[in-house]
């Protein structure tokens, strides 16, 4: 097979331009702050919901459990790591009487009941959303996260990545604060 | 006064790098000697400079001086000595000073090792060397220099990560960037051999030792890293496909491609354009993983602290060598040679399988890493990227060129036929099945992935073994014979055995720990105990202490077997006062067959003590098996330089004008 001059030369810069279109796409990447919500959610109701139950012997979490409260919702999942990174912070949160609510995304129920009975259950209510259908509603690009709801049920921050002992305080109680005020 | 040093150190580096440049890129086009050795020199004075400012940041940390910025932030007066010297490089801007400095020891290696290089040769390789030098400097004085003053000076640091104070921080980055950065020694090859023109593949040669070093490196660096996270995270993971280990991942397996596409290129003449594309690549992936730690654009367990500014300095540097070096490949790579042609089913065909195999793993981990970039452009959400996105994609393409290692290096160069091939690997065959069916029938069937797993370790375990035997002509030969043959085996082939053996091992300890994992837990006060299998778990008391910065509760629980055989574990939990943080330290009885590691949980309010353990079959040989990688690596690397050096440069050419092939006996894998 011999290719012409030209057809070589294209084939050869074809890299390049590939590369281009990555570079485009971290440039525009780079302008976005991965940690914030879209705009588009914020002050937005959380989509109607009820899952089914992880721990056995459970009714699952549904939206009629948060209704009035201001609540923390944390996606993890038995495949997650950095979940596992988090869960004892969340453990220690949780003794301390923050409202941990969870959604155990694309996993088997039976492996985040595994991984909550070995490692402990921060949770006030926990759901499997196996299918990915809450989270996909809720614009949740990886695990973990954490939406502060507010009590009309309304989306206030999400919170990517772990939340550590900064998130914590610098974000997330003081915000809990605020809202559990009535603001 | 002595930051000030610190930070002149930078300047000074600087105004080497950019003279190494201009030397290196101009003295081969004025045919000028005396811009080819400067060039040298200038890669001397590079890394002595380099040198000395990160040793005055070592002295900074190491005297806690928090009138400067970055220890302030970073180090605290009740470390222990060792943590405050390794919190160096434990944040942003120390790192990036380790990043500069193992940019500087390349070159000023090449500079030293390159001498009997080509003289243009060397000098470009050391002008693309000191122009990413340039890069890095600049970014690190403009956006990230450690060496600003704090006023007024507090009186204590702001501490540390409780999670870095661990033996792992002391080893494990500086690996990891002899690995990740040396590779930039590749794209300064390629590059470098893209501006000189066709020269027969020349530079491979002298670029194969620089490769393998950062190779060895970066094996080691994440072996390292992942032995750290097993020991310390306290639930038994030693993986996580975090992005910022993916970002370490991607230049390991194009590094690995490249190691073996050099080799085709170096022996056969072949391959030359795409390991010049493959070199620019795998470099590109080491720029990649920098910004996407130091840019924030991915969320990830071990992010530095997030600027904007950062991530737009590095990307422009991404764009300036990638695109760059991709565009001179564009334009360079139609007017080189073709290479030699070559059968399918040859050793090079088995190579060429083994490049596109593991550029098309890179590919998947790029895709998933990268994953949660692209849903932001394209929002839609269609699978979630972790563990099991990595199943569906890295396995399917991990398991056959698993497979096909062993069948290469069992291939002759050129063109093989298959009738003589199935007769060399019959026992691998053999042994793999004969292990999978043993396994399976152990087991009762119950864990036919088990079987698989050691089915496949055992295939790679013979399947090096088979390279030795083959080699030796063990069975074939008098015995006599096959002793001289094993005495004369090049080094390189050694190498070649043991790194395979390795990947063999890691193969068997990956199975082990993911497929026959046990794990359990339990409430216990002191004196009570719980069965886990087939051992009774007892706890013996529950002692408190302080350590140099921390308080530790110490749970002290006996492990007795059925003969009777006690194991005494030891696990911890550790609280530092200054941080308001806790870690946990699991205790770990490790043996060749399987660990048995044990965490401590929480105190519940009846007194009683969360314990949690798990049992994970072989997991020791993922670590050796990735020690032994690149020990076989080391190994490649000294029969590397031994050989080189006139002798085999004129056997190289001789066999070329000729149109020879290479003896079998001497050929390395």
């Amino acid at each position: 097979m011999k290719l012409s001059r030209g057809a070589m030369l294209a084939t050869s810069l074809a890299p390049v331009g590939v590369f281009g279109v990555l570079a485009a796409v971290l440039y525009f990447g780079l302008q976005q702050d991965p940690s914030t919500l879209p705009s588009v959610l914020i002050g937005k109701p959380t989509p109607s919901f009820a899952l089914g139950p992880v721990r056995e012997g459970d009714r699952g979490f549904s939206q009629d459990d948060i209704r009035g409260k201001v609540v923390l919702v944390n996606v993890w999942g038995s495949w997650c790591g950095a979940c596992k990174m988090e869960h004892p912070y969340l453990m220690e949160l949780a003794a301390g009487g923050a409202p941990i609510y969870g959604i155990d995304w694309k996993d088997d129920p039976a492996d985040g009941a595994r991984t909550l009975k070995m490692l402990g259950d921060p949770y006030v209510k926990v759901g499997n959303d196996q299918a990915g259908r809450l989270a996909l509603d809720l614009g949740v690009t990886g695990a973990p996260e954490t939406f502060v709801i507010d009590r009309t049920g309304r989306i206030r921050y999400k919170q990517v990545g772990p939340i550590t002992p900064e998130v914590w305080q610098g974000k997330l109680a003081p915000m809990i604060a605020q809202l559990e005020r009535g603001q | 006064m002595i930051p000030e040093i610190g930070r002149f150190c930078l300047y000074l580096a600087l105004g080497l790098a950019l003279v190494q440049t201009a030397a290196g890129l101009i003295g081969p086009l004025r045919a000028s000697s005396r811009l080819n050795s400067l060039s040298q020199s200038a890669a001397f004075g590079q890394f002595l400079f380099v040198g000395l400012a990160f040793a005055i940041l070592v002295r900074l940390f190491a005297t806690s001086d928090f009138s400067v910025m970055v220890v302030a932030a970073n180090s605290h007066t009740t470390k222990p000595l060792f943590y405050k010297i390794a919190a160096t490089w434990g944040h942003h801007e120390g790192s990036m000073l380790l990043w500069v400095l193992v940019l500087a020891v390349f070159g000023a290696a090449i500079a030293y090792f390159g001498r009997n290089m080509p003289e243009t040769l060397r000098a470009r390789v050391l002008g693309v060397q000191g122009l990413i030098g340039v890069f890095f400097l600049l970014f690190i004085i403009f956006t990230s220099n450690p060496f600003v003053r704090l006023f007024p000076v507090p009186l204590e640091g702001e501490g540390f990560n409780p999670l870095l104070q661990d033996p792992g921080i002391v080893s494990h980055p500086p690996m990891l960037y002899l690995g990740y950065v040396g590779f930039s020694t590749a794209f300064s090859f390629a590059v470098a051999a893209l501006i000189e023109g066709p020269a027969g593949g020349l530079w491979v040669r002298y670029a194969r030792p620089w490769i393998l070093a950062a190779w060895i490196s970066l094996t080691i660096g994440i072996t390292l890293g992942s032995l750290w996270a097993y020991s310390v995270l306290g639930w038994g993971g030693f993986w996580f496909w975090d992005p910022v280990e993916n970002a370490s991942l991607m230049p390991w397996l194009l590094g690995t491609a490249l190691v073996h596409s050099a080799l085709v290129v170096e022996r056969r003449f072949s391959l030359e354009r795409w390991t010049l594309l493959l070199s620019i690549l795998t470099f590109t992936m080491s720029l990649l993983g920098t910004f996407v730690v130091r840019s924030g654009i991915l969320t990830s367990v071990h992010a530095f602290a997030v600027d904007p500014a950062r991530g737009t300095f590095i990307l422009i540097i991404l764009i300036l060598a990638t695109g760059g070096g991709l565009a001179l490949y564009g334009l360079r790579a139609p007017g080189l040679p073709s290479g030699r042609v070559f059968g399918l089913f040859s050793r090079e065909g088995s190579l060429v399988l083994n490049n596109i195999l593991l550029v098309t793993i890179t590919g998947t981990v790029f895709l998933g890493t990268f994953y949660p970039l692209f849903i932001e452009l394209t929002g839609k959400d269609k699978i979630s990227v972790g563990v099991p996105y990595y199943a569906l994609t890295f396995v399917p393409l991990a398991v056959p060129l698993l497979a096909a290692m062993v069948i290469g290096p069992l291939l002759l160069w050129r063109r093989d036929s298959l009738k003589g091939w199935v007769t060399r690997i019959g026992p691998g065959l053999f042994a793999a099945f004969a292990v999978l069916i043993l396994t399976g029938a152990a087991t009762h069937g119950r864990n036919l992935l088990l079987a698989l797993w050691l089915g496949l370790a055992t295939w790679l375990i013979t399947g090096a073994g088979l390279i030795l035997v083959r080699r030796a002509r063990i069975g074939q030969a008098p015995f006599a014979d096959s002793v001289r043959l094993v005495k004369a085996l090049p080094m390189a082939t050694w190498g070649a055995i043991i790194a395979h053996l390795g990947i063999g091992l890691l193969v068997c300890g990956l199975g082990g720990a993911t497929t026959a994992k046990e794990e359990g837990v339990a409430l216990l006060a002191p004196g009570q105990s719980t069965p886990f299998i087939g051992r009774e778990l007892r706890m013996k008391d529950i002692s408190s202490g302080k350590g140099p910065n921390f308080d530790y509760v110490r749970a002290s629980i006996d492990a007795v077997s059925p003969g009777g055989d006690v194991v005494h574990l030891a696990p911890e939990r550790r609280f530092y006062p200054e941080r308001q943080s806790e870690t946990t330290k699991a205790s770990v009885r490790e043996t060749p067959l399987g660990n048995l590691y044990v965490a401590l949980g929480d105190q519940v309010p009846d007194g009683r003590w969360t314990v949690r353990f798990y049992s994970h079959p072989l997991a020791i040989w993922i670590w050796l098996g990735g020690f032994v990688m690149a020990l076989g690596g080391i190994l490649a690397l000294v029969g590397n330089r031994t050989q080189s050096g006139p002798r085999a440069g004129d056997s190289a050419v001789e066999v070329r004008a000729q149109g020879r092939g290479v003896p079998e006996g001497e050929a390395a894998v």
